[in-house]
């Protein structure tokens, strides 16, 4: 039973991986009331940045991880002088990133689409692995699986105890009251925002470096939607985030085993299975008018130009 | 570029009344004015909020800085504070020039302010929301602490653990000021503080203010009420339309003399025909409880109320304790039980908003611009998001664009809206005005009942004095008036009968005659406040 | 410092030349773009915009994107102005064309008359259906329609991955995922012969006017314009929020399933998986770039057209990678947002003379 168990967890963390940085990102941009849907075209657009640069240095995971970063927050830049500086509409404008995301990552990827990556060995923490069922799952995994669980640690860590992530808090509920007593808003969102670029960057990197690695057009699949999904799922909470990531890295996995075992079910079906359920997820939290209410960023959404 | 003058120089320039002070000033040598301001100018596209503005605060003074709204008193404040930057003048803070580049910079200077719309955060905690405008080493543990003891200190009690959001609005205001009083302040700005208080409050709040002054606190008090000022300060700057256009002492001058600085006029006075009662009711709400759908909202409890055709009824009482659940319940925006509400007769608990005004409801709600009035939008469009209804204004689902611009042009000659013709955007009116076009447009269709919330909020006191005039005219031919405001003078100067709206429950509506505003403060405060008092 | 202060009034100027820029910007973008793909920006542009409307072909294949395209855009505007942001339109469309394809194999071999219509009926209940799941999730849950619309398109795509695999399958068509070709009786009249483009444009120029009409003068529409703008201002109006959900998204998918319907009884002529080259998508591109007007949709749609077409031919004669079209789609959304910016603000002037002597506290 264990030994089925195991490599299942153990691919649900990895499937759940680009959903944490990504979701993360997402979390921290939406904290100071700045809703980016551009998220699956950063992710895009990271992952071909990062696959260029580890392909071009022999499959160096560092240097692909940073330039995923960097090519992410680069990517969140035009989002940002759109919604920040130009007062320009959220939405609209996270679907041109997405859009443009997808263009840009197909057009540079073209190049690319033979190439393969021999991907990542998983490092094994001594003694920590040897702990039944959890020491596989938790403690035998590639680096960048670690490096969530720093950047989760992290981030809950900043939003709830630090003055910084106070002040990510209050820029969110009322950037006219932050403005008043003389925090910069749109700097502090320009840096959430950026934030979440380098985050989404990061887990595309994932994806086409760690994670496939191969780079296919459009390979992420909606699971930067899904990501954005599940930041409301989490009702803006780092915990439940994580939660939420690794229930659909899971379901992911569960889906794949069923193909492999020729369970009779189209494979399509199966395959369909994730984004039902982020309907479903999304639909079991919204319905709580009153939770949503109490969690929700108050100013998300709702530009922001600092008057006189 | 810098002015390059000579301190005497800038004594002729000023006028009469700023010679006294700084004459005062000369005679004893030691004492340096906390803050002086020389021709501070400020313009906006198409205003000047500022126009050449001087003014002096001695240590210890309360000062205060009066005018209508518009009259450019919350630009001033906001150059002091570092909110906003003065296109040209001079600021000297305890006799050097300096410039306040930021809000920090005014803290770090000893400058605090206590702001008309508090600038906190609902979902933190007292302590958070101070700590937010707190330069020093982050340590919540230790601030609160702090905050427990200047709290007790100065007689503004405060839980600093408890949730922004559970506060009232009295205490909200004690965050702020305690937030204030724990950078040590020399000069204290307050922000037309008392709106949103009742008079016992306001009395709390000034012996707090004495307390401060004596300290050698100087205290910079923004208003527009004058008899707070003749009671509370020591010297007055009065604007009007961005220029200072006098400086007195408040307790030698008469609220005549000071309106008149004020305003240039006298104060406008409404006439009340006598009541003379009709028993047919325009309203009557019964039994109406309505748990809130807002995590932060007030749910109400029980309330009764009637209002008769041909009279005005006033409810009193804070913002926040269940004034927006209640005009919700009463516009249709919310529905209740059919029998909860009656108008003219008719159960109409149940039908919307739309239903309502079917049958004769009219509403001028508080938010002029985006709930009354749609911003972007001219008048003429605004004119038909309640006055579709009328006869000619659509056929067979299509607009008869003619006559709405027709409508919305003889809405604003009826009023007197000043605006550029029915195309202008609702954005584009000044408060006053765009209150008129709304009042407007809702008389203009012959309403039964006509309910208005806060009907000169923000509103000049030319404006205003219409307004009232206008909701008085309008009972006056057979309409019931509900009027919901914050202001009690205003409530007292229109209403024939006053109720007090308080933390969800309506006491009995008094004829205003057997009542007072003290004893319609005790009311507004509610039971927590009382113990505290 | 803040760049932007608000204007008292709405610019009417910049509300029509913001497209225009957003044009010229990415025309120099994409100028930049070629240069560095050492392709002669001039020779490039040729290739796009003028090569293509020298040959009576050219006209139709324009034509026959753009109509789709704007009959999606007139759907997906309407629902903008409410602030409903319905950016499932491609699984509307995929629907809407496997309903229309249900109706062509299921009645092969009849030559009845009614065949088409039904397709395009079978089209516009399948949108509109597809549609009215994320309104109903809206109206009874509260769930965000950006990010509903967009789950039930990968839900459609995987949908119409099975039907052309599995049950639907061309037995004869040596097994790849497609369908029988349709009997002309399920096909749009070609309007002229030996060009493609057909009589489904008819439909599209039918809407155009419809949602004119609609737009300018309904009171519906003018409810849903408030909604949009001031939520607060059309329920204090007594505008039901509920019915705009509905309207918007159900009026949005019927448009895009007629669209799915124009494809496969058209150009594609059975159902395939690509069926659609992001129609749906650009759509909301044109939706914007018209500024959400029924008749600045048509130029807008026009243009988009030109970006396919100018895609295709630059793959063909230049070389030039296909996504290049979708970079393009993007940068024009882009730029238009910025642009658009400068309708409800403008560049704050500089200060008049600052008389600040800076000492710092």
């Amino acid at each position: 039973m264990i030994e089925n168990l195991t490599p299942i967890l153990v691919g649900t963390l990895g499937a759940a991986t680009p959903l944490v940085f990504a979701g993360l990102g997402e979390l921290v941009a939406e904290k100071t009331g700045v809703i980016n849907l551009g998220v699956e075209g950063m992710m895009l657009i990271g992952a071909i940045a990062a696959f260029a640069a580890a392909v071009s240095t022999d499959g160096n995971l560092a240097v692909g991880l940073i330039a995923g970063a960097l090519a992410g927050a680069l990517a969140s830049l035009p989002f940002g002088i759109l919604t920040l500086s130009l007062g320009a509409n959220q939405a609209a404008s996270g679907l041109a990133l997405t859009i443009f995301g997808l263009g840009l990552s197909a057009f540079i990827g073209q190049g690319f689409v033979s190439y393969s990556l021999s991907g990542v060995k998983p490092i094994a923490i001594p003694l920590l692995s040897k702990i039944p069922l959890l020491g596989p799952v938790l403690f035998n995994q590639d680096i960048v699986v670690y490096l969530s669980f720093v950047t989760f640690g992290l981030v809950a860590w900043v939003l709830a105890k630090t003055r910084l992530g106070l002040v990510l808090r209050a820029v969110g509920e009322s950037p006219e009251a932050a403005h008043a007593i003389g925090y910069p808003v749109i700097a502090i969102r320009y840096g959430a925002v950026l934030f979440g670029g380098a985050m989404a960057g990061i887990a595309g990197a994932y994806l086409s470096v760690v994670y496939t690695p191969l780079w296919v057009q459009n390979m992420t699949a909606g699971r930067g939607w899904i990501a954005v999904a599940l930041v409301v799922f989490a009702t803006w909470k780092p915990a439940r985030l994580m939660l939420g990531a690794y229930l659909f890295g899971g379901m992911t996995i569960l889906q794949l085993h069923a193909q492999g075992l020729g369970v009779a079910i189209p494979p399509q079906f199966l395959s369909a299975l994730p984004y039902i359920a982020t309907i479903v997820v999304l639909v079991l939290i919204s319905r709580d008018r009153k939770l949503l209410q109490l969690n929700l960023p108050a100013s998300l959404g709702k530009p922001f130009i600092a008057g006189g | 570029m810098a002015r390059k003058e000579s301190p005497c120089m800038m004594t002729h320039m000023t006028n009469d009344k700023t010679v006294d002070l700084a004459g005062k000033a000369s005679e004893r040598p030691h004492v340096e004015p906390r803050l002086s301001l020389q021709h501070i100018t400020k313009r906006y596209p198409g205003v000047v909020a500022n126009d050449d503005v001087s003014l002096t605060v001695m240590p210890g003074e309360i000062h205060a800085v009066l005018g209508e709204n518009g009259a450019g008193k919350s630009t001033l404040m906001k150059i002091i504070y570092g909110t906003v930057q003065a296109d040209g003048g001079q600021l000297m803070w305890n006799g050097r020039e300096t410039a306040i580049a930021n809000p920090s910079a005014a803290r770090a200077l000893g400058i605090g302010m206590v702001f008309q719309h508090f600038s906190l955060f609902e979902t933190l905690t007292v302590t958070e929301n101070i700590a937010l405008a707190l330069d020093a080493p982050f340590d919540l543990k230790a601030l609160a602490v702090r905050v427990k003891a200047v709290s007790e200190r100065y007689g503004l009690p405060l839980d600093p653990n408890r949730l922004v959001h559970s506060l009232s609005v009295g205490e909200r205001q004690r965050v702020e000021i305690v937030r204030c009083l724990l950078q040590d302040p020399q000069l204290l700005i307050l922000d037309e503080p008392t709106s949103v208080l009742t008079p016992q409050a306001v009395r709390r709040l000034f012996e707090t203010l004495r307390q401060l002054a004596s300290e050698g606190v100087s205290i910079l008090y923004i208003s527009h009420k004058l008899h707070e000022i003749q009671d509370l300060c020591d010297s007055a700057t009065v604007m009007r339309g961005g220029r200072v256009t006098g400086h007195a002492n408040p307790k030698q001058e008469t609220t005549g003399s000071l309106a008149r600085m004020m305003i240039g006029r006298d104060l406008p006075i409404c006439q009340s025909p006598e009541y003379t009662g009709d028993s047919r009711f325009a309203l009557e709400v019964r039994n109406l409880s309505a748990v809130s759908v807002d995590p932060f909202g007030v749910s109400l409890q029980n309330i009764s109320l009637n209002v008769q055709r041909g009279e005005v009824v006033g409810i009193a009482g804070i913002s926040g304790n269940g004034q927006a659940e209640l005009l919700a319940a009463l516009s249709g925006e919310d529905s209740v039980d059919y029998d909860n509400v009656i108008l003219d007769g008719i159960p109409v608990g149940k039908l919307d908003a739309g239903q309502r005004r079917d049958l004769g409801l009219a509403f001028v709600p508080e938010e002029r611009l985006g709930r009354g009035a749609v911003p972007a939008m001219s008048l003429a469009d605004n004119a038909m998001l309640t006055a579709h209804r009328q006869a000619g204004m659509k056929h067979y689902g299509l607009l008869n664009y003619a006559a709405t611009r027709e409508f919305a042009k003889r809405c604003i000659e009826r009023f007197d809206v000043r605006c550029n013709g029915p195309q202008s955007a609702a954005r584009s009116l000044s408060g006053g005005n765009l209150q008129k076009f709304i009042v407007g447009r809702e008389i203009m269709q012959a309403p039964k009942l006509m309910i208005v919330a806060q009907p000169t909020w923000g509103v000049d006191v030319g404006a205003s004095a219409f307004l009232r005039q206008t909701l008085i005219d309008l009972s006056r031919s057979g309409v019931g008036v509900l009027v919901i405001s914050e202001e009690l003078d205003e409530l007292f100067e229109i209403c024939d009968r006053i109720a007090v709206l308080s933390e969800g429950r309506l006491s009995a509506a008094m004829p205003k005659e057997q009542t007072n505003a003290e004893s319609i403060g005790l009311l507004m405060a509610g039971k927590a406040e009382k113990e505290v008092a | 410092m803040p760049l932007l202060e608000p204007r008292a009034n709405p610019s009417r100027l910049m509300q029509w030349t913001a497209p225009l820029i957003a044009i010229v910007l990415t025309l120099l973008v994409g100028a930049l773009l070629f240069y560095s793909l050492h392709v002669s920006p001039l020779k490039a542009f040729y290739v796009f915009f003028i090569e293509p409307l020298e040959t009576s072909n050219g006209w139709s294949e324009l034509a026959l994107k753009a109509s789709p395209l704007i009959l999606i855009a007139e759907g997906l505007a309407l629902g903008f102005r409410a602030r409903i942001y319905n950016i499932g339109a491609e699984g509307q469309l995929l629907i809407g064309a496997i309903c229309a394809s249900g109706v062509a194999i299921y009645s092969n071999g009849a030559e009845a008359w009614w065949v088409l219509p039904a397709m395009v009926v079978a089209g516009a209940i399948g949108g509109g259906l597809w549609g009215a799941i994320p309104a109903w999730l809206k109206t009874h849950f509260n769930a965000e329609e950006t990010l509903t619309t967009l789950m039930l398109t990968y839900v459609a795509t995987l949908l119409l991955s099975w039907l052309v695999s599995v049950p639907w399958r061309d037995p004869g068509g040596s097994n790849f995922p497609q369908s029988i070709m349709f009997n002309d009786n399920a096909l749009f009249t070609l309007l002229f012969e030996g060009l493609r483009v057909n009589t489904s444009v008819f439909i599209t120029i039918a809407a155009v006017l419809i949602f004119w009409v609609f737009v300018s003068r309904s009171f519906t529409a003018f409810q849903i314009a408030v909604g949009g703008q001031a939520p607060a201002a059309a329920h204090y109006a007594g505008f039901s929020s509920r019915k705009t959900v509905w309207l918007s998204l159900v009026i949005s998918g019927l448009a895009a399933g007629i669209a799915g319907a124009g494809e496969v009884a058209g150009p594609v002529g059975q159902l395939t998986l690509s069926l659609s080259p992001g129609y749906g998508y650009a759509a909301i591109i044109v939706a914007w770039v018209g500024r959400l007007h029924p008749l600045g949709i048509v130029l807008s749609g026009i243009l988009m057209a030109m970006i396919y077409i100018g895609g295709d031919a630059g793959q063909v004669s230049l070389q030039l990678p296909s996504a290049i079209t979708g970079l393009f789609q993007g940068m024009l959304l882009f730029f238009l947002l910025g642009a658009d910016a400068f309708v409800n603000y403008r560049l704050k002037r500089r200060k008049p003379r600052s008389l600040h002597k800076k000492v710092t506290a």
